[in-house]
């Protein structure tokens, strides 16, 4: 939006929309006449919330937008209201008013508390936006450098950023204090990728950074963050302006850290919230769990129960009191207040009157033992120690409480692949030369490293002797050593022939697979030393540098899916190697030689190992000129850039010699296969999300076993859109709908095991087609293809197409709960957007942790975090739910059905002490042990029968069928309750003196059995009574009758009225009373042992009988 | 040659592990061992609390307990059910409606009349002996003492003999706070205004001899309320405390001359005014009005023969459409006469041993696996 408005105001003054002009270093250039500096957005970045105006209203609107809170200002306010203004109703208040008006204040307080703590939450962020934003950074201006402050930063400034600073805003690279004009970047912090980036410096901008004179034309801010296209018009003295094009290995982006470089300078292009990484990221909205959505849809209906029994009430009432001698008999004549208010109003108090009255039966002290649960109980998820990983020294992290039930309603799990299913540790497992096999083998058994496992000449001695093969063998290493983009590190003495005995070298790359190479070769002899400004230098077997000039580097891009470089070896020779993945190398060598690598590759690969073809082209002198002018005349193009780019490299890869291939492992987490059948055990649908390329995923998901042999894939990738004769569009158009046929028609009987895979570029086709394409709405037919598929893998995404495809699934029909699983910031934004997002601590990068709900060291826990953590959380946090509700229903119901008997006349059956002491005192602690420590199915069961997360699923316990066996369970408990007592109240002398027992006496005898009956009613549900429970459970029964004694023990000072003096130990001195108590409690709870009774046992999980 | 050079490399090549933190450049091997043998201090605390393996009793309601169960608390139950049934048969109850309503019935009179004690009388016999203790109640019907404003007039500082609340009552006695003149009413309020004020004198005709009943008024209150919750202002003469006040409007008499023979039953601490103020729970009710004295003939209870209560009636109920009532009853263990308790014991009683005997079936028919 930004954008748009941003070109709106400048739309009159650039002449192209999709572009700006940025003056480098605010010099006016010569070819512009005037110098218009232009206005682009600061660089601040705005993580928080609020500002200190707009905090209160906005906090208030988005507390009011829980329902709960909403209804307890409304109370609050109509008690404050009744007790102030209106006189008829200060009677019932006067009531109640001891203890109820400090009950109301309760969510009041409960309400400060959280507007306090989210001020400071913000407060927090604000400070981390001023940390950022506030930060020294060195601008060249004239000449001079100038200490700024990161926000006063504009687009056109020099910057100068030295080594391990973090990048302040987009610059495109112009001076490199590393001579050959590079610069290494690790962009860790915005995708994830922990190795170390090149980045190039423009041509022709190093020397002169202080005087350089020069525009950049750029395309506007844009998400994606590896594409960048502009050029930069350099003006010398009067001369042409030369012209240089940028891509995105010359843009540093925000965020990013500069490493093993002095320092670079650099001219700001974009800034502040334009960033790459700005635009990436997503804001946290506060994640709700679904079983929060359901307590507001039952206490929707415990509104209307509550509006509704105030309304009959005040009707009754007022019928009552149309009969002859009712509404103001002799005894009890009205004040002259209540006579002169107008009657309607007085109908409006009445129902306010009786509001307040019921209000008991919206449980407040849920929400707070609700987040007393959640809080306490996150507690066991940060303590287990199997969770705890010695390797980091650290055990799961708890970010968010509010979601724990949330981790057993997982239906989709999105997980990244490196570093989350796989531990991104290449290792070169073998590699095939020719035909033959070499496996490595540890020094130690086996005197030869390269052992030849077959093809049909495999002794040593058969090889030795043909020389051609040693040739081909030293051939396929130098290729692996040269065709590469890995920087040593480390010192380099010049020209010294390095021993090769380095122990600590290590090798930078883009990819760890190179690495990997790049290693094999090593540990075959051929040592690659390092790049020197454009020479490559091998130390070969013998000991021997060799020097290659690096021409061009076609670098890798995953339509292709191979790169290629061409060198110039010391004879002169100009070579082309070039490696990449089969399918894209063997359609472009001389064909004799495919078939005898086939085999092997196809092997590996379905070993799950990543596999490369690695081939050759000697390149004759014109044959290089031609491809070298190609080159430079597509890398200058603004436009189309890398289409032409394309065109040249394709035309140059072609009619390669074939030399051999490589298997790399990329090793899985631990148990990652384990976790993931548990994980498809319980129910879950597992979605790979990656930025990888795709045969690499694929091979990842056969070895962690999402992908199994015989089971049908269904590929949706930008190969398969390749049809001849067939817009793309179409293309898709017909694949979605076969495929579509395929799962959702017919899928119902055997097919059900299909598996997905997408890549990115069709994605977003997908995606962005309904646009296009009114007819067909390709998202839902995407989705409903994926739904019935047991597994899918999505590569080549970024990051926000991640989130993409996670908010798909979950705006869905049903809308499922979904968790995403990642450790690289490049997981952050699906992280985000999933119900739960669980971070993996992995060993880099903590982007991933800061913005999860949750942490965890190592795959593997997902398993117990789901399936025990998430499955008990969630029957806990039900039952809580259901009980509360369940509690105060049966607890308000013989208070309304009093009104019956006492004219309406809102006289509550039970004293305020009783009211106010019900939900915080006498029956809140059991529950909140119940909800902490019940495991009504033991952790190993949970763990072992994946199934039993099934039974769970989709909200099982807080769906419309439960919540109504607990509501009319509660109506069953009030009925009895109330009129049990009412038949022994037909006569009230219920002692063996004769006196009679008043309506103290009544409600004392309902509350009684009130609190024992749904106390025992929570026992009868728990199923692992450890000795916290007994001492709750039991410990607030003695409580009760404790301060019943005690209440009623002592003439309250404070107190106007002594009402309940004595009441209860009068009521245990009369034996009807105990008698009534018992059978009712009896009554009340027979159904509920004859349903646990009868209920039929639970197959291999029923609990074991520990008596 | 190719197998020595590559002996010399292969002997020399840094592991995996070694090129990797050479890459990563962070802490190096050697040094995380060691702080990995020092006990770290992340590691959670190995306790069965917070492993939430707490040694936990894991009942289970099976049929091999229940079942029994079941049959013993039917038939304890059924039991106590049966002892309560014949206790409740065993209690007599005589109740005799004096609201006056049909022209035939004795206080007719009285009912239409305003009269102030307005006198009339009910007769009754008795063919047997009418077992001791006898209660002696009178019962309204239709009479809202639960009323919330009616129940919530009343000062119990006053009532507690706070001299200070006697010249302001609480506005919670509104409209029975002051009377038209402002004078400040004592006790104030609905429910000590209403007083119940019908009295009640029993007679028995033996042979043509009337002999007049003994009533015994003492300890038909609560015994708290009596010496704790109520108490007379401490002046004495009782009625110096009162000055200023006026008496409720409805009394024909100030409290301190509720009963002027016996000052322990005097002001606020009369037992029937005590009796009264404690509220009843339900529209219809009966109040304890005396108890026949276990003296002479009435030992054992009253004797068979002929009565005759004198009324004296002055207490309006017909206006709300209410009734009054005089109620002789006697009580057992547990209380006055109520089938009720007795009938839940004996049908929850059954439908236990039913259920069990249900349970048992259902079991005997698909033996589930898991019992023994």
């Amino acid at each position: 939006m930004l954008r748009r408005r941003l070109n709106r105001w400048f739309g009159g003054e650039d002449r192209r929309v999709d572009s700006r002009t940025i003056y480098v270093g605010h010099r006016p250039c010569p070819a512009n006449e005037v110098f218009i500096p232009p206005k682009f957005c600061d660089n601040r970045i705005v993580s928080s919330k609020y500002t200190v105006w707009n905090f209160l209203p906005k906090n208030l609107f988005e507390q009011f937008r829980r329902i709960a809170n909403f209804y307890f200002l409304i109370i609050f306010l109509v008690q404050v209201r009744a007790s102030f203004v209106c006189m008829p109703t200060q009677t019932v208040i006067s009531d109640i008013i001891f203890f109820k008006i400090r009950t109301s204040w309760l969510p009041l307080v409960f309400l400060t508390v959280l507007i306090c703590s989210q001020g400071y939450e913000d407060w927090l962020r604000h400070k981390a936006d001023n940390e950022v934003n506030k930060y020294r950074v060195t601008v060249l201006e004239d000449g001079r450098r100038i200490q700024k402050e990161s926000e006063k930063i504009k687009v056109g400034d020099v910057l100068e950023v030295d080594e391990d600073e973090t990048f302040p805003c987009d610059l495109i690279l112009l001076q490199s204090s590393r001579d050959d004009g590079t610069c290494f970047v690790t962009t860790a912090s915005l995708d994830g990728e922990s190795n170390h980036k090149t980045h190039y410096t423009v041509p022709d901008t190093e020397r002169d950074v202080e005087s350089l004179n020069a525009t950049i034309e750029c395309e506007q801010p844009q998400p994606d963050l590896y594409k960048f296209v502009g050029r930069m018009h350099i003006y010398k003295n009067n001369e042409e302006p030369t012209l240089r094009s940028l891509g995105p290995e010359n843009l540093l982006l925000k965020g990013a850290t500069l490493k093993n470089t002095q320092s670079i300078c650099g001219v700001a292009v974009y800034t502040g919230m334009e960033t790459k990484m700005a635009l990436n990221y997503q804001g946290k909205s506060q994640k709700r769990s679904v079983v929060e959505k359901s307590i507001n849809a039952f206490l929707l209906v415990y509104l209307c129960i509550l509006v509704s029994k105030a309304l009959v009430c005040t009707t009754l009432k007022y019928v009552w009191q149309s009969k002859p001698g009712q509404d103001e008999p002799w005894y009890n004549e009205k004040t002259l207040k209540e006579k002169e208010t107008n009657r309607y109003l007085n109908m409006f108090t009445d129902f306010l009157s009786f509001m307040v009255l019921f209000n008991f039966i919206i449980p407040v002290s849920m929400y707070v033992t609700v987040e007393m649960q959640k809080f306490l109980g996150s507690f066991f998820i940060s303590w287990d120690k199997d969770f705890f990983d010695s390797e980091i020294e650290e055990g799961a992290l708890v970010n968010t409480s509010d979601l724990n039930e949330e981790l057993g309603q997982v239906e989709y799990v999105f997980t990244d692949k490196t570093g989350t299913l796989t531990q991104n540790n290449m290792e070169f497992i073998e590699c095939c030369i020719d035909g033959h096999q070499y496996k490595y083998r540890d020094a130690s058994s086996e005197v030869d490293g390269f052992c030849v496992t077959d093809g049909p000449m495999n002794t040593v001695q058969q090889k030795a002797g043909r020389v051609s093969v040693v040739e081909r063998e030293e051939l396929f290493l130098r290729a692996l050593c040269l065709c590469h983009t890995v920087q040593v590190d480390g010192l380099m003495v010049d020209g010294q022939v390095v021993p090769p005995l380095q122990e600590q070298r290590g090798f930078i790359a883009s990819s760890p697979d190179e690495i990997a190479l790049v290693q094999g070769a090593m540990r075959y002899g051929f040592t690659f030393l390092g790049l020197e400004s454009k020479t490559m230098k091998i130390l070969n077997r013998t000991n021997d540098v060799e020097m290659y000039e690096l021409l061009h580097v076609l670098n890798f891009d995953p339509v292709r899916r191979r790169m290629s470089v061409i060198v110039r070896s010391i004879s002169g020779e100009t070579l082309l190697f070039c490696k990449g993945a089969d399918s894209s190398i063997f359609p472009r060598v001389k064909q004799e030689e495919v078939e005898k690598i086939r085999m092997h590759v196809e092997r590996n690969a379905t070993d799950g190992y990543r596999t490369l073809c690695v081939a050759y082209k000697h390149l004759t002198p014109e044959e290089y000129d031609q491809v070298d002018s190609g080159l430079r005349e597509a890398r200058l193009a603004l436009q189309d850039r890398e289409e032409k780019l394309m065109a040249v490299y394709n035309q140059v890869e072609t009619g390669m010699n074939l030399i051999g291939a490589t298997a790399v492992e990329d090793r899985l987490q631990e148990e990652a296969a384990e976790t993931m059948e548990a994980l498809q055990g319980a129910g879950i649908k597992v979605w790979v999300l990656t930025g990888d390329k795709m045969e690499t995923a694929k091979s990842t998901c056969y070895a962690c076993r999402l992908f199994k042999r015989n089971t049908e894939l269904l590929e949706l990738t930008v190969r398969t859109l390749e049809y001849p004769g067939k817009r793309r569009e179409d293309r898709l158009h017909d694949l979605l709908l076969e495929y579509h046929k395929k799962t959702v028609q017919d899928g119902v009987g055997g097919n059900s095991l299909t598996k997905n895979n997408i890549n990115g570029a069709t994605l977003s086709m997908v995606l962005n087609s309904s646009s296009e394409n009114n007819l067909h709405d390709y998202k839902d037919l995407f989705l409903q293809i994926c739904q019935n598929c047991t597994s899918v893998l999505c590569c080549r995404m970024a990051p926000l197409q991640k989130a993409q495809i996670v908010k798909m699934v979950k705006n869905s029909k049903g809308s499922p709960i979904t968790l995403s699983v990642g450790d690289g910031a490049n997981d952050v934004s699906m992280i985000l957007e999933a119900h739960v997002g669980i971070g993996i601590k992995g060993k880099e990068g903590r982007q991933a942790v800061r913005n999860s709900d949750y942490a965890i060291p190592k795959l593997k826990h997902l398993k117990k975090l789901l399936l025990a953590h998430g499955h008990l959380y969630y029957v806990r946090i039900a039952h809580l739910v259901q009980y509360f509700f369940y509690k105060n229903l049966c607890f308000i119901l013989p208070q309304f059905l009093y009104q019956f008997f006492c004219g309406c006349s809102q006289q509550p059956l039970y004293d305020a002490a009783y009211l106010t002491m019900y939900n915080i005192c006498f029956t809140s602690m059991p529950i909140l042990a119940y909800s902490l420590f019940e495991q009504h199915i033991s952790i190993e069961m949970l763990l072992e029968n994946a199934t039993l997360y099934r039974q769970i699923g989709k909200n099982a316990m807080l769906r419309w069928g439960p919540f109504l066996y607990w509501t009319l369970l509660g109506v069953f408990h009030g009925l009895v309750f109330f009129f049990g007592v009412w038949f022994l109240f037909s006569n009230p002398a219920l002692q063996d003196n004769g006196q009679a027992f008043g309506n103290w006496s009544y409600g004392t005898i309902v509350f009684t059995i009130l609190v024992f009956t749904v106390t025992l009613k929570l026992a009868l549900d728990t199923r692992h009574w450890t000795w916290i429970n007994h001492f709750v459970i039991w410990g607030s029964l003695a409580f009760y009758v404790f301060f019943s004694f005690f209440w009623g023990g002592v003439i309250w000072p404070f107190l106007r009225q002594q009402r309940l003096y004595f009441v209860f130990a009068n009521m245990l001195s009369s034996v009807s009373a105990w008698l009534v108590i018992i059978v009712l409690i009896l009554l009340s709870l027979l159904p509920e042992i004859l349903y646990v009774v009868l209920r039929k046992p639970r197959g291999p999980y029923a609990r074991q009988v520990v008596l | 040659m190719f197998r020595v050079s590559v002996l010399q490399t292969t002997d020399v090549i840094p592991s995996k592990e070694k090129s990797r933190c050479g890459r990563v450049g962070g802490v190096s091997r050697s040094e995380k061992m060691v702080k990995q043998e020092s006990e770290s201090a992340n590691r959670p605390d190995n306790t069965a609390f917070t492993q939430q393996r707490l040694p936990a009793w894991q009942p289970i309601l099976s049929a091999g307990i229940v079942i029994p169960g079941f049959v013993l608390i039917g038939l304890a139950f059924i039991g106590i059910g049966v002892a309560l049934l014949v206790t409740s048969r065993s209690i007599q109850v005589l109740e005799l409606d004096y609201t006056g309503d049909g022209n035939g019935s004795p206080c007719s009179s009285c009912s239409q009349s305003t009269t102030v004690n307005c006198k009339c009388s009910l007769n009754f016999t008795l063919d047997t002996l009418f077992q001791g203790p006898v209660f002696f109640y009178y019962g309204l019907s239709n009479y809202f003492q639960n009323y919330r404003r009616y129940g919530a007039s009343k000062d119990d500082n006053q009532l507690y003999g706070d001299l200070s609340y006697f010249t302001s009552p609480s506005s919670s006695c509104s409209p029975y706070d002051y009377d038209g003149s402002k004078n400040p009413i004592v006790p104030c309020g609905s429910i000590a205004n209403s007083m119940f004020n019908d009295t009640f004198t029993l007679t028995r005709t033996v042979s043509g001899k009337t002999d007049s009943v003994p009533l015994d008024g003492k300890g038909i209150a609560w015994w708290t309320d009596y010496n704790v919750k109520y108490r007379n202002p401490s002046v004495t003469p009782l009625k110096n405390a009162f000055n200023g006040t006026v008496k409720p409007i409805d009394w024909a008499k100030p409290a301190y001359e509720l009963d002027t023979s016996d000052a322990s039953n005097n002001g606020f601490v009369n037992q029937d005014f005590l009796v009264w103020m404690r509220r009843a729970a339900l529209p219809n009710f009966r109040k304890l009005y005396r108890r026949i004295d276990a003296s002479g003939d009435y030992q054992n209870g009253l004797p068979a023969g002929n009565y005759t209560i004198d009324i004296t009636y002055n207490y309006p109920v017909r206006v709300f459409n209410g009734a009054k009532k005089v109620v002789f009853s006697n009580v057992s263990w547990m209380g006055g006469k109520n089938e009720f308790l007795g009938i839940a014991y004996l049908v929850i009683g059954s439908l236990c041993v039913v259920m069990s005997v249900v349970m048992l079936i259902v079991y005997a028919k698909f033996k589930f696996p898991d019992e023994e």
